[in-house]
């Protein structure tokens, strides 16, 4: 009892690990409330600089460093996380990431003279927030709430997690950011009703739609882009400005990063004040010489059209899964520093036909979320429940390459699913299970999450072993994966090990392209399972080749058999399953007397059996 | 894995015809007792055991909640094969419709955009033999509430069968508008 008591004196925070800016908040009674720097400033910016002694600077202070020491200092390090190095090529032409060399298996950002993980970088920032909530509260700080985009999958979980741990902080729970949101708007609101989130960020979009019942947070579905967001923007801006100054200088600044920094940083500014002016002028000095440009918001909303378009397409899909229209959807929420510009506010009205909700600051919702959340699990915020669901499909891979899915997306989690396996060969004595994610229907298209080996199974004959295999997706939308072996009880636990995350940008293309290539997919599962049943087929032919049965066959019935097995064989190469199953049609037809032979042998043999 | 019955997990009765009113009342009610995040501050084991709980009520609400999966999960546990559908169950009445969409598909694909409009009946066709199938499927529910007659739920199989077969036909008659 002391012991709780006790523990409850310990404040867990709620913390948002942004792209672009990063907060902390806690229950302040009832109330959520952020809690701001040492410079008083509520944003602390996500980036990170090694100073030349040797010490860490984050938040603002970096930000001046990331122009006066691009090559000591990072950003956007919420991109890195979870991936591996292929993942994260393209990001690597549009963002200033040094990756130390042999970073195959784990990426490595150079700062200086140091190499970083992204997850430690991430903890870095944690680290002073936790530093800045430790300060306003006068108790030391170690449990916390953070928040994911909805869209993270397991690796980027992990990684999120990794980067608490790290940071010295026990993580409660990840909690997905338009989830968060909701919560925070949710005190003292509504009784029941459905809402949408819009989570427009710095570097991510997401979509849920939610129904809410008495305290109940459910979420219906998610979808989302998550390469999309307020970077986007900005390099549209960039790109315009750039250009101006290579024809009006004849200068290329954009291999100068502390030009592009000083620009970037220009080029924030008047998009932000574009969202309460109709111009703004967009200013830029650099060796001596100026450029400016007059911006007006018309200019803008037309650069800035097809972006905005590419958000609703994802809250259609996402409507569809929750099952509801715009009609139904009682309120739109909006998440994210992005949602402040009038064009994404006037889209979203449209598309849900609803004013979209703005009393709280978009910058700062989700940090509230996180920390009612926190309050949640520290029992001082009662009859509220989170219902959360897993935004990608997990499967294993089965024989041919095609996928079974186990868990689907937009389960609520926690979610299990159970699958029993079997041996294909006598005697074999091992099992390969291969987990992946995603909505394809081949293993090969999806992300591989991992492999497992389930080992020591009684050597026996194909097909009598039975192997039980559970996944489990728990409340963090992390996957736990155990097998048991039916026959003799034993038991594995897997921990699992995404060799590198999925990527964002796989994310959506797998969702796209299942959509895309929904044909596609179906022929070769199609093909794949005929392909599957032909080598049985060959197989039950071959045994049945050595049964006596096979002699008493005509010479011409041998020949047929002979010759349908060819071309089966032959057959197999096909990519279309319809040839494959007439060749399988046409060896059946083959081995049609060779099967009565041996029906009858078999048929004589046990009757015999009988009278002895 | 010999996991819990849904039904009694949830604490309702064995019928196929439910009320999803009632269900979800169950579920919102059951979440707030078993929920992992109610157990945040409690032993390890205490926390893997609502990991555990809440997963299975989550398993058992998504499955009971569509009564698709509600009739396939009643018909496995009392020992229904639910695995490959059997072509017996393919309505004969169907072959005349499946050949006009197959002549349609493959016009389509021979560059003849007119069949679209073939495609577009064959759709419409199959749809409303869903909702039959499913009106149909409904009235068996009732049935082997009221009766709980074995014989009733091969009935249910082998509707369900003939929908999964109708539905891969709407499928395959949803073209997309890009060639």
């Amino acid at each position: 009892m002391f012991q709780i008591e006790f523990d409850s004196q310990e404040a867990a925070v709620g913390i948002d690990l942004g792209t672009t800016n990063s907060l902390v908040a806690y229950m302040n009674l009832a109330k959520p409330e952020v809690i701001p720097g040492e410079d008083d400033d509520k944003l602390v910016p996500s980036v990170v600089s090694l100073a030349a002694d040797g010490s860490l600077i984050v938040g603002n202070a970096a930000r001046q460093e990331l122009i006066d020491h691009p090559e000591r200092s990072i950003y956007s390090v919420k991109r890195l996380m979870g991936r591996g190095i292929e993942d994260v090529r393209e990001e690597l032409n549009l963002f200033p990431f040094r990756i130390a060399e042999g970073s195959e298996s784990v990426i490595r950002v150079v700062l200086g003279e140091r190499t970083f993980t992204p997850s430690e970088v991430s903890a870095f920032i944690l680290r002073q927030l936790k530093k800045n909530a430790e300060a306003a509260l006068g108790t030391p700080v170690t449990k916390a709430v953070i928040t994911v985009p909805a869209y993270f999958n397991d690796a980027q979980r992990q990684a999120t997690r990794d980067a608490g741990r790290l940071a010295g902080l026990d993580v409660l729970r990840l909690v997905n950011e338009p989830t968060a949101a909701a919560l925070a708007y949710g005190l003292d609101k509504r009784k029941e009703g459905t809402i949408a989130v819009y989570d427009l960020g710095g570097g991510t979009f997401d979509i849920s739609i939610l129904k809410l019942h008495e305290g109940i947070f459910e979420v219906l579905a998610t979808n989302g882009d998550t390469h999309l967001g307020g970077d986007d923007i900005d390099n549209r801006l960039m790109r315009i400005a750039i250009e101006d100054i290579r024809s009006e200088w004849g200068d290329d600044i954009s291999h100068s990063g502390e030009a592009v920094q000083t620009l970037r940083r220009e080029v924030i500014r008047a998009k932000e004040s574009l969202s309460f002016l109709p111009t703004e002028v967009l200013r830029f000095g650099w060796n001596g010489k100026a450029y400016q440009r007059e911006i007006t918001r018309e200019l803008f909303e037309s650069l800035i059209t097809d972006i905005v378009d590419r958000t609703l397409g994802p809250c259609r899909d996402c409507m569809k899964d929750a099952g509801v229209t715009p009609e139904q959807i009682d309120e739109v929420v909006m998440v994210g520093g992005s949602t402040r510009i009038p064009l994404v506010r006037s889209a979203v009205e449209v598309l849900f036909r609803a004013r979209p909700h703005t009393e709280i600051n978009p910058d700062e919702v989700v940090a509230l979320g996180a920390a009612v959340q926190a309050g949640i699990l520290s029992g001082t915020v009662e009859d509220q429940l989170l219902l959360d669901v897993t935004p990608l499909s997990l499967g294993i891979e089965m024989y041919g390459g095609v996928v079974s899915k186990i868990i689907h997306r937009n389960s609520t989690i926690p979610a299990s699913a159970g699958e029993t396996f079997t041996t294909g060969i006598d005697g074999q004595t091992n099992v390969l299970i291969h987990v992946v994610q995603g909505e394809r229907e081949l293993a090969k298209d999806n992300r591989s999450l991992a492999r497992f080996d389930l080992k020591g199974i009684d050597p026996m004959p194909a097909g009598f072993a039975r192997i039980e295999v559970r996944f489990l997706i728990d409340a963090n939308g992390i996957l736990q994966v155990t097998a048991r072996d039916a026959r003799t009880g034993r038991e594995q636990m897997v921990e699992v090990k995404p060799s590198y995350g999925l990527t964002d940008e796989q994310v959506e293309a797998m969702i796209e392209a299942s959509i895309d290539h929904a044909e596609a997919d179906f022929n070769a599962a199609q093909v794949a399972s005929a392909r599957v049943e032909a080598e049985g087929i060959l197989s039950a032919t071959d045994k049945a080749r050595r049964n006596p049965a096979w002699e008493q066959l005509s010479d011409s019935d041998r020949a047929a058999v002979s010759s349908a097995v060819n071309r089966l064989m032959v057959a197999l190469n096909s990519d279309d399953h319809e040839v494959i199953r007439q060749h399988m049609d046409a060896l059946n037809e083959a081995t049609h007397s060779l099967a009565e032979l041996m029906m009858n042998t078999a048929v004589s043999s046990a009757l015999k059996g009988t009278h002895v | 894995m010999s996991s819990p019955d849904f039904y009694q997990f949830l604490g309702i009765p064995r019928r196929l015809a439910l009320d999803p009113k009632e269900l979800e009342t169950r579920f919102y009610a059951l979440s707030r007792k078993l929920h992992p995040d109610l157990f945040a501050r409690k032993s390890a084991a205490e926390q893997a055991k609502a990991l555990d709980d809440s997963a299975l009520l989550n398993d058992a609400f998504r499955t009971l909640r569509d009564p698709i999966k509600r009739a396939e999960y009643v018909l496995k546990a009392e020992g229904f094969d639910i695995g490959e559908q059997s072509t017996k169950d393919v309505p004969a009445e169907l072959l005349e419709e499946v050949f006009e969409l197959n002549m349609a598909l493959e016009e389509l694909r021979m560059g003849d955009d007119d069949a679209r409009e073939q495609l577009q009946i064959s759709r419409s066709t199959f749809l409303n033999m869903r909702d039959g199938l499913d009106a149909e499927t409904q009235a068996k529910f009732a049935e082997w509430d009221a009766s709980d007659e074995k014989s009733v739920l091969s009935e249910i199989r082998a509707l369900l069968n003939r929908r999964k077969y109708v539905t891969n036909l709407i499928e395959k008659a949803n073209v997309p508008d890009r060639v």
